[in-house]
């Protein structure tokens, strides 16, 4: 108990120090800009495989389930639209950048403190918090939820495209259920959570990294505990926020 | 000047760094030595504020390192340069990327002036055509060098040197004395020296201090260093064989 209370004090240090003036603006505004290139564009292809596959197996599944003939079929496009926003690609998002993404900012990091680059770097006089977590958790903040869009614009492509090949649901029921009773919220309830999502990974991560003490092996280690950490924090929020904000 | 008043280090029980007092002189080469173990590099990193000290204080000039809040820390490190054990160079930057770091960071002259620096600082640790490789290409000499060029690039006042001759053959070893002793004079920086290696310590020590146990155990000069009759200094300098044979033959 002692321990995980040690641990939240030393992240909730870590976290002040984050937010430290920065030196020179111009430089971590382009440090910012190559983090959302590593995090934020590298990501784009994987999001729109995984969410392409997700949205075609929704559809498939929600027809599935639907064996009411008095429930008319454009419902499994509403469901699919709905299931989307309201939770796959936001955390889907979360956790599949928390492995992607967390595990390469805390193996960054972590390589640096035990090459003692981050000494090298306090030793000049610059805040190694801020300089190393503070681009990673604003590009990952700005990313996340265009990621989370995305994924849910590509999700709805993979149903329809079931639907066009499978001959699961007539198109025209699916393009009118995806269009029926649209609220804007759910979109910016998702785009919120990827948000929170992108805080919680850049943090988490930097944190483990930051913390780690030895070699190459407890890189690694502190790596999987940085996805594993970050996992589980998303989920928590999840359901935190989902409770904050829909009811 | 660097005053270190009476420091004390602790890890669980065990003081690393004893009732520790002792002074650094300016625009010298000031060497520590002392056996694996001994407190020299949590010495060396408690001087630079990487890391706290118990008790005891930590003066530059006039200014207590110690008592001073973190910005004021961060400015006055800016007046420093670090070699470190493994050079530190940042891995994700070029060598050229690595020396204008801390130009980029601190100054706001145009790019070419920058460059001009950069140039400057490479060719004076003789690294030429090196700008634009990766820290991964250089061997461990060129390393060190091309850290030593990021340290003076913003012409510090004080250099701290972490056993710039670990890992490195003799003859590169020297030449790495030869330069940090070259910069100490050409530019009056204050300079440590963390070491066990004796070669170093004749090289270069104006200055050399003894840790032994976590306290200072001798200070002097390089040329009283090998005729001292403080035997735990004794046994650390003529501990090779080669060292004891130089004593016989000397005697």
């Amino acid at each position: 108990m002692i321990k995980i209370l040690s641990s939240i004090g030393k992240y909730l240090v870590l976290l002040k120090s984050v937010f430290s003036p920065p030196e020179k603006v111009s430089i971590y505004y382009r440090q910012t800009l190559r983090e959302m290139e590593n995090h934020g564009l590298g990501s784009l292809g994987i999001i729109a495989i995984i969410s392409l596959f997700v949205g075609a197996a929704i559809t498939i599944q929600t027809n599935f389930n639907i064996e009411n003939p008095w429930l008319p079929r454009y419902i499994i496009g509403v469901t699919v639209r709905d299931s989307l926003l309201l939770e796959f690609s936001s955390t889907m998002v979360g956790l599949v950048i928390a492995g992607k993404s967390g595990s390469s900012i805390a193996s960054e990091i972590g390589m640096m403190r035990v090459t003692e680059q981050i000494d090298a770097l306090e030793v000049m006089g610059i805040s190694s918090p801020t300089y190393l977590i503070l681009p990673k958790l604003i590009a990952l903040i700005v990313f996340m939820p265009i990621l989370c869009a995305l994924s849910a614009a590509v999700g709805i492509i993979g149903g329809y495209a079931v639907c066009a090949i499978g001959d699961i649901v007539p198109v025209s029921d699916y393009v009118y259920g995806i269009q029926y009773a649209f609220y804007p919220y759910y979109l910016a309830y998702a785009m919120v959570k990827a948000a929170f999502y992108g805080f919680i990974i850049s943090t988490v991560a930097g944190y483990f990294g930051f913390y780690v003490e030895g070699g190459a092996v407890q890189v690694g280690r502190s790596s999987t505990r940085a996805v594993v950490m970050s996992s589980i924090l998303i989920l928590m929020a999840n359901l935190l926020l989902t409770n904050l904000i829909l009811h | 000047m660097i005053e270190v008043k009476n420091i004390y280090k602790k890890f669980d029980d065990f003081y690393v760094l004893n009732d520790l007092s002792l002074v650094l002189d300016k625009g010298k080469c000031n060497v520590i030595i002392g056996e694996s173990g001994s407190g020299k590099t949590v010495l060396m990193k408690s001087i630079v504020g990487l890391m706290s000290t118990d008790k005891g204080e930590i003066w530059y000039n006039d200014r207590n390192f110690t008592a001073m809040e973190r910005k004021e820390r961060q400015d006055l490190r800016k007046e420093m340069g670090m070699l470190f054990q493994g050079a530190a160079l940042f891995d994700s930057l070029t060598i050229g990327e690595n020396v204008m770091f801390p130009l980029n960071m601190f100054t706001d002259d145009p790019f070419e002036k920058k460059l001009e620096r950069v140039n400057f600082c490479l060719e004076r640790v003789g690294l030429r055509n090196v700008y634009k490789l990766m820290p991964s290409e250089l061997s461990g000499g060129m390393k060190k060098r091309a850290a030593i060029a990021r340290a003076i690039s913003i012409s510090p006042k004080y250099l701290f040197c972490d056993e710039p001759n670990s890992g490195l053959d003799p003859k590169t070893a020297i030449r790495i004395d030869n330069l940090i002793k070259e910069i100490t004079d050409e530019y009056e920086i204050t300079t440590v020296v963390n070491s066990h290696d004796m070669n170093s310590v004749l090289e270069i020590g104006d200055k050399v201090i003894y840790i032994y146990k976590g306290c200072k155990c001798w200070e002097g000069t390089k040329e009283e260093v090998l005729h001292t009759d403080n035997e735990a200094l004794n046994n650390f300098v003529f501990a090779t064989r080669m060292a004891q044979q130089i004593k016989i033959s000397d005697s």
